[in-house]
């Protein structure tokens, strides 16, 4: 049972968590413009690599915030985690895509029903 | 390759043994071009060779392995074969390995102790009933075998099963698949490296894929290793566990997270369990091995990992619905307790055939239950890199299904797991 | 006093403090077990937990049997039950034994090599056989009457091992107030020292300073001192498994006392000091009982007062055994002779041997010994170069010592990932650099000899607690005097061509076999172990893998790290599955929910079904009613007048915020901009993938405030999925999500008298359908209790769901069951909501869809709110396969036989007769017995199914096929005029 480190609540143990797959794949903006492929992507392509990985984490059995962690998955350390929505700490290596742009604010693209 | 028989054990019973050769060549080093390259001498990669090499003619052809062949999954998982699945695609896929399965001893020679003892999946909500039914009735139509069994039907043919209606989760009947059973992995890794070997085929072990080359077209045209480089227009990849990370090299991103998955054997004891009993609601699997161990499995840990080493609360927890099952095997002991790693894919079915890039195939993303398509996967596989074109079996499983949206969601569809 | 106990059905006297396998060496009785494949008798190699031949199976008597246990770990009570295992008809004279006459036909992996013809035979035939053979003790058949406990520890400090470096480690590591746990798996502390008859420590015999060190450690507050208790795993995270026995040794355990206890501990530092086990020498004949481990056999001299055989050789690679020949002397057990395989022993061991008056022979081995049951002949000679035999002589003996030097344990370290760093001058594997808190202390990690054993536990507890945050001073070092000075010489390596020395015993792996391998082909040491089956006894190779990996080294040519070492797994010793699973069994297995009025519903006789980790009542029979009959009366009742049901297990989510209805806009497929507050709808979500995730109604109770409710089953799933939009997609929305399932109940009333049934409840609220018309909801109270009462409806009658806290429900339920009786109604559970629904063509998610269907395959496409640029899922319906031709499309079913009720699973086929290999064209998903339409009914999922309304298919049935024509799903009241009453 791995310990995991909540950027609010500190370390607890794996039980209380939940994990939520590969960080910062943001939802694309125009889900329409984008063409099958690129689609097809966003849904299911993962980099998955061995080393170090940015991935989200949910503290369910505690203060229930998605939070965003580094662990290396050959030695499953954590290396560090931060707020979701912020972009992955400078110094922590990479393992192949480059830092994801933080989150959008725009509400106005939204179409209302 | 000298014939095993009987006859020829006991002739080296009387002369002291000396005549037995090596199962297969271990070359050092790969030969500086081949016609095929295989990433990966696990079950399905070995396949693949023999297959390439007896059906295909291709025999200059080398498996290149980081390791030991049968390293990996092969030689960790719980050997469960069977072909009971929901989907049409997929049946078709498990059928036609079972059914090579049913003859792979003799057609390798080597006996990979195949031995249908019936593999039967437990229902214990009504829900379960339904699906249950529903893979049952889907299968008989495809003249795949499965039949319904009452609870008392699924106790005759289980005598250890408990059916006392005090259990939390009580047993409400089974789906069971007679012709489905165990087989003793190593020998299908040992079995396939020793025929394959015979037709010509190179298999390097501790020797590392450390690259993939492509031409000025994007094609495949070689790859870089840890002992050389090798040229080659044809690669496929059948890396499991490590999918993700050998295709990073040809810069393909694939749809696969790599889960630590576990398994345990109990201290060896004589026969007390005839067949595999796979329950879902309560996440556990068991059969006995031939040597006398239970050997028992579940899910994966929660996490991607490649650390082949999960947490003590899988296990526990593991142990937990075997025991509710089957309280008599509270008293026995675990031996060992081990992982492996699994490509999982987000409809839960395997990958297998061309890429984007020209020349690379791939063959992954079994999840929890590849072992029981090892002589299929293979075969399907090894037409796949002979044609340039999927078998008709494997063409649903193509990675342009997660564009079109045409997923063979076994998982979604009825929640069984391996 | 003494203690009697039994073996094999004889009773024998044992002495407190005895193991089985001392009490039964006491006793004179040599052979104690089988080995596996070859049927060979067997007596003890070691004294400890690494024991390979001495397994037993103890019978409590009362469905307690064990098998498996290791008589060098089976502590003597007074009435232990103990016999042999895998022999037959008895231990002494054992049928399969012949197997032993066929060796050269059962070398290593000859099953690979033959029983493949005829096609079948293996598994007919020859597998039974060879399962017969197998295996080795007998499985328990009953359920295990003893119950088990679990806990979870943390500390500053774990110690594992309690020798002379564990025990030195524990009291230097709690000397500054760590938390410090103690384990050892022994039955009392202090290892090797509890057989030290010469040493003095800091003027105390070994078991006397032993004592003391354990009253220190006692008489802190923060140190845990656990016996009996094996370090079997270590975890991520410094977790490390602890396996607590505490009943097994007790003659009449209390019944309320677990059997065995699971600790999780969680060390900030751990001190592994788990010693090192001697190594076999590799002889013909080395297996034969009366042969043991040197210092196994001084041990059972020393410590136990069991004389493990009256004249010995002692035949060694290392000084160790020279201790073993001199405290065997002195323990009366003449010493014949010290055969020592190096060329020189000149140490001070061996020169207390030769002054104590023992015969000394270096460069001597054991060629063969002889002996029926038991070894009676040592059969030694020397070894020119060139190979041949000089000097044989046969030395008579009851008992052969052997010592092949010592392997260091590095099971936990390697489980710590730590590296393994190969030393030559011992041949053995030593802990490189840590991965993990931890640090090895004293023979686990090459430091032998008691003095340096001592400082180096000493040094390791005071730098672990030091590293969890204590002052730590270091303790002043022990003095020490008499101790064996062990001179630590490296091991002379196997003859090559020798006839069946036993690498493995229990598994019956020879040396001959190794080579076989290594001639075949295997050269990892992976792929040995695998073919040869070494190392994969139940003893895990502890006695054999360092003998296994050396052979091989060898006869390849290759330096020992370059061949490989097989992996440490878990768990060290074996470990009982009831002490894993600890408490979660029955209803722990998994928690039970039950809604409030759970209770009421089981009074009335409700037969539940387990629905998730729910409890739902299924229906209520009434005297002697099946399922059915019960059904199908509930149905009637609230199509005719009203029924009450319990759906408090919906999921209930609260949705509060200015961004509420943007909120609930992205996530769901509907429009909700315009929902009037105190209006409901009936909303969809995808997952991103656009197919069906859940459903449920959704009432909106202020411009921003949502009552949102999900299926049973998916509550977790949804509120999670929102909570991943909502946190990490789009914080900027002003949007709070509450699980409200627990909180409210839920009572169904449904029926065409359903708002009379209400009516004199509400307190005066204005039920009527142009207050309340289907599809609304409104906040009020019922006798007296707060309520959201919604007009919705499941089973397309009049209805309402009448929501109230939780502690109310009970009192709310029976207000209302007394009016619904009054007025002809009746309770109805989940059997008749399924009717009742599929009648009026609801799909229940998870039944009808499958998590491959689209709102269009469902007929719900209409719900989609097309103006809406996106949400949750939209993307992925534009996809090729999302709009084909061909998918399968909920239809109903009528059975052309109207009393005929189709299977649900069954398959749909465009012909009666379906051949193998026919194209499904779909199959039914729901499907009930005439209720209330005078006809059953089915609902399918079928291929282009909208577009064969009226059309003829097939049901496939065991017993034969059925024609169905297609229809509408909606069965009845299409037109919704009961609905909207």
């Amino acid at each position: 049972m791995l310990l995991i480190p909540c950027p609010i609540c500190g370390i607890r143990p794996e039980a209380e968590f939940t994990y939520a797959g590969e960080a910062h794949i943001a939802r694309p903006a125009e889900p329409a413009s984008l063409d099958d492929h690129a689609w097809g992507e966003f849904l299911y392509a993962r980099t998955n690599p061995k080393g170090d990985h940015a991935e989200r984490w949910r503290h369910t059995h505690g203060c229930g915030r998605f939070f965003n962690a580094v662990r290396n998955t050959h030695t499953d350390r954590f290396i560090t985690s931060y707020l979701a929505g912020t972009a992955r700490p400078h110094g922590t290596p990479s393992a192949a895509s480059p830092d994801a742009p933080a989150m959008r604010n725009d509400t106005e693209q939204w179409g209302q029903a | 390759m000298k014939h095993f028989s009987a006859a020829r054990l006991l002739r080296e019973a009387v002369r002291g043994q000396s005549g037995w050769t090596e199962h297969w060549r271990s070359p050092d080093r790969p030969a500086p071009a081949y016609d095929a390259v295989i990433v990966g001498a696990g079950g399905h990669g070995l396949a693949t060779a023999y297959y390439l090499a007896k059906q295909h003619g291709i025999t200059r052809v080398a498996v290149l392995e980081k390791g030991w062949l049968g390293g990996g999954n092969t030689g960790r998982n719980t050997t469960i074969i069977r072909s009971n699945y929901l989907m049409a695609e997929s049946a078709a896929l498990y059928d036609h390995a079972v059914k090579l399965w049913e003859g792979l001893s003799r057609e390798l020679n080597y006996n990979v102790m195949f031995s249908p003892r019936g593999v039967m999946m437990l229902a214990h909500t009504v829900h379960d009933v339904q699906v249950a039914k529903r893979h049952v009735y889907a299968n008989q139509l495809a003249g795949i075998d499965n039949d319904w069994l009452s609870p008392a039907q699924a106790q005759a043919y289980c005598p250890p099963l408990r059916l006392d209606a005090g259990m939390r989760y009580p047993v409400l009947g089974a789906a069971l698949q007679r012709r489905g059973g165990t087989a003793r992995h190593d020998a299908v890794a040992w079995g396939y490296a020793r025929a394959a070997s015979a037709l010509g085929v190179d298999i390097v072990q501790n020797c590392e894929v450390t690259g993939i080359r492509r031409d000025a077209s994007g094609a495949i045209c070689g790859v870089d290793t840890t002992r050389g480089a090798v040229s080659a227009r044809r690669v496929g990849v059948v890396a499991a566990g490590h999918t993700s990370v050998v295709m990073a090299q040809a810069g393909v991103r694939m749809p696969i997270e790599s889960y630590p998955l576990q398994a345990l054997v109990s201290e060896p004891v004589k026969p007390c369990f005839p067949c595999v009993v796979m329950s879902n609601t309560i996440h556990a699997y068991i059969s006995q091995s031939d040597k006398g161990e239970l050997v028992i499995g579940a899910g994966t840990d929660a996490y991607t990992s490649y650390s082949q080493q999960g947490g003590l609360h899988i296990a526990t927890h593991t142990l937990d619905a075997i025991c509710e099952l089957f309280p008599q095997f509270r008293r026995m002991r675990m031996l060992r307790n081990w992982g492996g790693i699994v490509d999982v894919t987000p409809d839960r079915s395997p990958i297998i055939g061309k890429t984007p890039v020209p020349g690379l195939y791939v063959n992954c993303g079994w999840g929890t239950g590849g072992f029981k398509a090892t002589p299929g996967s293979g075969h399907v596989f090894a037409h796949t890199m002979a044609h340039d074109a999927p078998h008709p079996i494997n063409a649903p499983f193509a990675l342009d299904r997660f564009r079109t949206g045409q997923l063979i969601d076994e998982a979604a569809a009825a929640a069984v797991a391996h | 006093m003494s203690l009697r106990f039994s073996f094999d059905g004889r009773s024998y006297l044992g002495e407190p403090g005895d193991t089985l396998a001392s009490a039964l060496l006491a006793n004179g009785v040599r052979l104690l077990g089988r080995s596996f494949k070859y049927h060979r008798p067997r007596g003890l190699l070691a004294a400890g937990s690494e024991e390979p031949n001495a397994l037993v199976e103890v019978d409590r008597g009362y469905g307690a049997r064990t098998p498996n246990l290791r008589a060098t770990q089976v502590e003597v009570y007074d009435g232990l039950v103990a016999r042999s295992q895998n022999r037959f008809p008895s231990l002494g004279f054992d049928l399969q034994a012949v197997n032993d006459l066929a060796a050269p036909l059962l070398s290593a992996g000859f099953y690979y090599k033959t029983f493949m013809a005829p096609r079948g035979a293996w598994a007919k035939l020859y597998e039974p056989l060879i399962r017969r053979a197998a295996g080795l003790g007998r499985a328990p058949d009953v359920a295990d009457p003893d119950h088990y406990a679990s806990r979870y520890a943390h500390c500053d400090v774990l110690v594992i091992g309690s020798g002379p470096a564990g025990l030195a480690a524990a009291v230097a590591a709690s000397a500054g107030g760590a938390r410090v746990i103690l384990c050892d798996e022994q039955p009392r502390f202090g290892g090797s020292l509890l057989a030290d008859r010469s040493a003095r420590i800091d003027g105390l015999a070994a078991p006397d300073w032993v004592a003391a060190q354990v009253g220190v450690l006692a008489s802190r507050p923060e140190v845990t001192l656990l016996t009996r208790t094996t370090a079997f795993g270590w975890y991520p995270d410094n977790m490390v498994g602890l396996a607590q026995r505490l009943t097994d040794h007790l003659p009449e355990p209390d019944p309320t006392l677990p059997r065995e206890r699971l600790w999780q501990v969680r060390a900030k530092q751990v001190v592994i000091a788990a010693g090192a086990i001697e190594r076999p020498l590799v002889f013909p004949g080395n297996d034969r009982p009366g042969v043991m481990l040197a210092d196994a056999a001084r041990t059972f001299a020393v410590r136990y007062n069991a004389a493990p055989g009256q004249r010995a050789v002692i035949a060694t690679t290392s000084d160790t055994a020279y201790r073993a020949a001199l405290d065997l002397q002195a323990c009366g057990v003449e010493v014949a002779l010290i055969a020592d395989a190096r060329l020189r022993a000149d140490g001070p061991l061996p020169a207390a041997a030769r002054a104590a008056g023992i015969r000394v022979e270096t460069g001597m081995r054991v060629l063969a010994t002889r002996g029926r049951r038991g070894i009676r002949v040592a059969i030694m000679g020397r070894i020119d170069l060139d190979g041949r035999v000089r000097n044989r002589e046969w030395v008579r003996c009851s008992l052969l010592g052997m010592s092949g030097g010592w392997t260091p344990s590095l099971h936990l370290f390697s489980q710590s990932r730590g590296e393994l760093r190969f030393d030559p001058a011992s041949e053995t594997f030593l802990p490189g650099a840590s991965a993990a808190a931890e640090r090895s202390a004293g023979s686990c990690r090459g430091v032998h000899g008691l003095d340096d054993a001592l400082a180096d536990g000493a040094m390791a507890g005071s730098a672990a607690a030091h590293d969890s945050g204590f002052d730590a001073a270091l303790p002043a070092p022990c003095h020490v005097e008499g101790a064996a000075q062990a001179g630590w010489t490296s091991p002379v390596p196997a003859r090559r061509k020798q006839r069946r020395a036993f690498v493995d015993f229990q598994n019956d792996v020879t040396s001959k076999d190794l080579l076989l391998a290594t001639q075949e082909g295997f050269h990892s040491i992976e792929h040995v172990k695998r073919y040869t089956t070494t190392g994969m006894a139940t003893d895990q190779g502890k006695t054999s893998n360092m003998n296994a990996l050396s052979i091989v080294a060898a006869e390849l040519g290759r330096p020992v790290p370059a061949v490989g070492l097989t992996t440490f797994r878990p768990p060290y010793t074996p470990v009982t599955f009831g002490t894993l699973a600890g408490y979660s069994r029955g209803v722990l297995f998994d928690p039970v929910r039950t809604t409030p009025v759970h209770g009421w519903a089981a009074a009335h006789k409700a037969v539940f079904e387990d629905v998730g980790l729910w409890k739902r009542a299924r229906y209520f029979p009434r005297g002697d009613e099946d399922m059915h009959q019960a059904v199908a009366r509930e149905c009637r009742t609230v199509r005719s007048a009203v029924g009450l049901f319990d759906a408090s297990t919906l999921g209930k989510i609260e949705i509060i915020g200015a961004d509420a209805a943007e909120f609930m806009n992205r996530m769901y497929v509907n429009a909700w901009t315009k929902l009037a507050p105190g209006r409901c709808r009936y909303g969809l979500m995808l997952g991103e993938n656009g197919f069906l995730m859940d459903d449920g109604v959704a009432g909106r109770l202020a411009p921003d405030r949502f009552h949102v409710t999900t299926t049973t089953g998916g509550a977790p799933r949804v509120l999670a999925q929102m909570e991943d939009y909502l946190q990490t997609e789009w914080p900027e929305l002003q949007v709070w999500l509450t699980s409200v399932t627990e909180q409210w109940a839920v009572l169904a009333v449904q029926g065409p008298r359903a708002r009379d049934v209400l009516a004199p409840l509400v307190d005066g609220m204005d039920i009527e359908a142009a207050a309340m018309p289907h599809m609304s909801v409104a906040v009020g109270s019922i006798v007296g209790v707060p309520m959201r009462l919604f007009r919705v409806s499941f089973t397309g009658e009049l209805g309402f769901e009448v929501n109230v806290p939780a502690g109310h429900a009970q009192a709310v339920w029976e207000a209302v069951h007394a009016r619904v009786e009054a007025l002809g109604g009746c309770v109805y559970g989940t059997e008749a909501m399924h009717v009742l629904r599929a009648e009026k063509g609801y799909i229940i998610v998870g039944q009808e869809s499958d998590g491959t269907a689209t709102l269009g395959d469902l007929g719900l496409g209409w719900a989609i709110a097309k103006a809406k640029r996106d949400f949750v899922g939209k993307r992925s319906l534009d996809r090729a396969d999302m709009t084909a031709v061909g998918r399968r499309q909920l239809v109903g079913l009528l059975t052309a036989d109207p009393a005929c009720v189709l299977d649900e699973g069954a398959q749909l086929t465009e012909a009666a007769a379906a051949p193998v290999g026919t194209r499904s064209l779909g199959h039914v998903t729901s499907s009930y017995g005439e209720a209330t339409l005078g006809h059953s009914i089915a609902l399918a999922m079928l291929a282009d199914g909208r577009a064969r309304l009226g059309e003829t298919v097939y049901a496939q049935r065991p017993e034969g096929a059925m024609p169905v024509r297609v229809v509408d799903p909606v069965f009845l009241d299409p037109k919704g005029v009961r609905l909207n009453a």
